[in-house]
């Protein structure tokens, strides 16, 4: 088992023939992902490497069946591609693009939970999603994640940063501890998926045993993950949240200070987490650590 | 990208929300012009990215031009908070019967828009929140629905506005809602927002945040970001493609992803140094961006010692090591390099650097980022 993705999912890449769909999803197919069709408007007909491309997702779909998309196409044309997915009939989207204007992220977001309220959205601007051995979907080196075992314990990852999704999976394969799955979900204003949609299917899942989380300054999605795991979340937990001495941000004025309410700071997530039973690290080393003894103690 | 308050009102102008008379002045001549213009008596504002600008002496009011000349000249130039006032707004003086608030933004936990309202407007909003939070209407928006004219109204109404400014407030907010969703702005702010004696409702300040996401649908935005008050190291760094915040600390601090990069001020921090900055190189970590990232440090004259914290995911860590060997042949660098390389192709990277023929004075690789923290700190003393 894991959660989202596995050996069964059939993935198009939407944006197969630029340069970044390329390189990932053909990374992708070689790590044993499915790789099924690529869609780019007006190369329909034509393939890369083999992989046939359509004209549209609906082509795309209909010829193969697939049932997710890895959306790697241009800032502009992204909230579109993500809606035509949609409309489609995928219904699991990764989006990795970077740099989508929020009002666009906010509207997208919303017409989804509206009008495909089974689709599910991971990104925008997150590295994707890897169950190790059976699906990787995005940018994340295969090699540097950790296989489950079958007798376990496993453990399944949830992270808002980038490089810091690789740095956790990093530390538990330099301890050999295995990953269910490995998701990234982003730190844009409005990520599709939350930490606590992770969770909860972590929870779930019988295949992972314990669940590392790894946050960030800004907004209460940690807070709002504490309030989650307090009342639902029985698997042990270890966490880390970067930005305890990062400058605070200029960003926002007087409203944005007003609905954070005194949260958004380091502090107060660790607080939140470690209130919720949480095993909280100072670093990502130290949050590995502290999932190796947790997984010490499951075996 | 934060406006500057007469950039935020021709930036509501544009969008036909009621702004005072004005004009922007960088000379005490040219103050005087713009009052001239505007219609005395006039109100004289520095423009300057910080709260507390009245307290400071930094808004006064002039009746005449000799006035003008008077507090211009003073405010010109002015220290307020560290921020040097290099232009005032002129604007023609408002009689006030009363001061509102008004700001629409991005709900991060709601996934919606959100608009606050209230008829205690004038002063700190927080301090409203803190004493009197029923005092603000919060008013969560779908952003596929939008706000029309009767949810305006209503929520003037629900803010309890008085009868009399309730049109005047909904047809504003109407206005201000789409300056805020078509005009790209993370924040639009009206505090206060005043009513006049003679009845009209109209924004007499204005707080606007752009996304610099949508720079590419707003050509418009390009006088604002020439105005843009960043330090020399910011400025380099922007030119550079570099995302970088300069800080006080001594230790220079490259890494390649934004977590990560705030993961290793925080190691800094927790080892007793002190970070020069915050650099994200971002995903390819080749030659180009390494030697420009070098070249930024390398202006600030605080760093004592440099710390590069690379994980190779994508970016292999052999074209690092490269990439870092080429920036020092064309960067000479003040302060030593302690590098910390893991990930995909790390071993081979540091078999690079090792064999480059860099003395250990300049470079030192640690296999973990504690280790590189420390000793970077260490240098730094």
């Amino acid at each position: 088992m894991a959660i989202f993705v596995d050996q069964n999912t059939k993935v198009i890449v939407q944006g197969l023939t630029g340069g970044q769909g390329k390189y990932h999803g053909l990374r992708n197919k070689a790590y044993g992902t499915q790789v099924v069709a690529g869609v780019t408007p007006g190369k329909g007909g034509t393939d890369v490497e083999g992989i046939p491309v359509y004209n549209s997702v609906a082509e795309a779909v209909g010829a193969t069946g697939a049932t997710a998309s890895f959306v790697t196409v241009p800032p502009k044309a992204a909230s579109a591609a993500i809606l035509e997915a949609a409309a489609a009939g995928i219904t699991f989207i990764v989006c990795i693009t970077e740099g989508i204007p929020a009002q666009d992220e906010a509207r997208t977001y919303n017409t989804l939970v509206r009008d495909y309220p089974k689709v599910r959205l991971l990104g925008p601007n997150c590295p994707g999603i890897i169950s190790p051995g059976k699906c990787n979907i995005g940018i994340t080196a295969g090699e540097i994640a950790e296989l489950p075992s079958a007798k376990g314990p496993n453990v399944g990852i949830v992270s808002r940063s980038g490089t810091l999704t690789y740095q956790a999976l990093y530390e538990l394969k330099q301890r050999g501890i295995g990953v269910s799955t490995c998701v990234g979900i982003g730190g844009d204003p409005v990520p599709g998926t939350s930490f606590i949609d992770c969770l909860r299917e972590f929870q779930a899942d019988p295949e992972t045993h314990a669940i590392i989380m790894i946050g960030e300054i800004g907004g209460s999605a940690e807070e709002e993950a504490a309030e989650f795991i307090k009342a639902n979340v029985t698997k042990p937990m270890s966490a880390y949240i970067a930005g305890v001495t990062a400058p605070a941000g200029k960003k926002m004025g007087h409203a944005g200070a007003i609905v954070s309410g005194g949260k958004g700071t380091a502090q107060g997530k660790m607080d939140a987490l470690r209130a919720a039973g949480v095993k909280v690290g100072q670093n990502p080393t130290e949050a590995g650590s502290l999932m190796a003894e947790i997984v010490a103690g499951l075996k | 990208m934060d406006l500057f308050e007469y950039q935020g009102k021709q930036y509501f102008a544009r969008y036909d929300i009621p702004v005072s008379r004005g004009n922007v002045a960088v000379t005490v001549d040219e103050a005087v012009a713009a009052a001239d213009a505007a219609g005395y008596p006039v109100v004289v504002k520095a423009q300057v990215q910080v709260g507390g600008r009245g307290k400071a002496g930094g808004i006064k009011l002039a009746n005449d031009a000799a006035e003008v000349r008077t507090h211009a000249g003073n405010i010109l130039g002015m220290d307020i908070k560290g921020h040097v006032v290099k232009r005032v707004w002129v604007e023609n003086a408002s009689d006030i019967a009363e001061e509102y608030y008004a700001s629409f933004t991005l709900d991060r936990g709601a996934k919606k828009h959100l608009l606050m309202l209230s008829k205690e407007g004038g002063v700190e909003i927080e301090e409203v929140a803190a004493t009197n939070p029923a005092a603000i209407l919060m008013l969560h928006i779908d952003p596929v629905d939008g706000l029309n004219a009767a949810a305006a109204m209503k929520a003037a109404i629900d803010a309890k506005i008085p009868e009399k400014a309730q049109q005047g407030v909904a047809d504003i907010l109407v206005k201000l809602y789409r300056c805020f969703v078509e005009g790209d702005c993370d924040l639009a702010e009206i505090n206060p927002l005043i009513l006049k004696p003679t009845g009209e409702v109209h924004a007499l300040d204005a707080k606007v945040s752009l996304d610099a996401n949508a720079d590419f649908r707003h050509p418009e935005w390009e006088e604002f970001k020439a105005t843009e008050e960043l330090d020399a190291r910011e400025k380099l760094a922007r030119e550079k493609g570099l995302q970088y915040i300069g800080l006080e600390g001594t230790v220079g601090i490259i890494a390649n992803g934004a977590g990560l990069a705030m993961s290793t001020l925080d190691v800094v921090n927790q080892v007793g140094g002190t970070a020069a900055n915050f650099l994200d190189i971002g995903g390819g970590a080749n030659a180009d961006l390494m030697a420009g990232a070098l070249e930024v440090i390398n202006s600030d004259k605080a760093v004592k010692s440099i710390f590069i914290n690379i994980f190779g995911g994508i970016t292999r860590g052999e074209e690092v090591a490269k990439g870092i060997v080429e920036a020092l042949g064309r960067v000479d660098l003040r302060a030593p390099i302690v590098i910390r390389l893991d990930g995909t192709n790390a071993e081979e990277g540091r078999e690079i650097l090792k064999n480059a023929g860099i003395p250990e004075s300049k470079l030192t690789s640690k296999p973990t980022m504690l280790e590189a923290a420390e000793a970077a700190v260490a240098l730094a003393k």
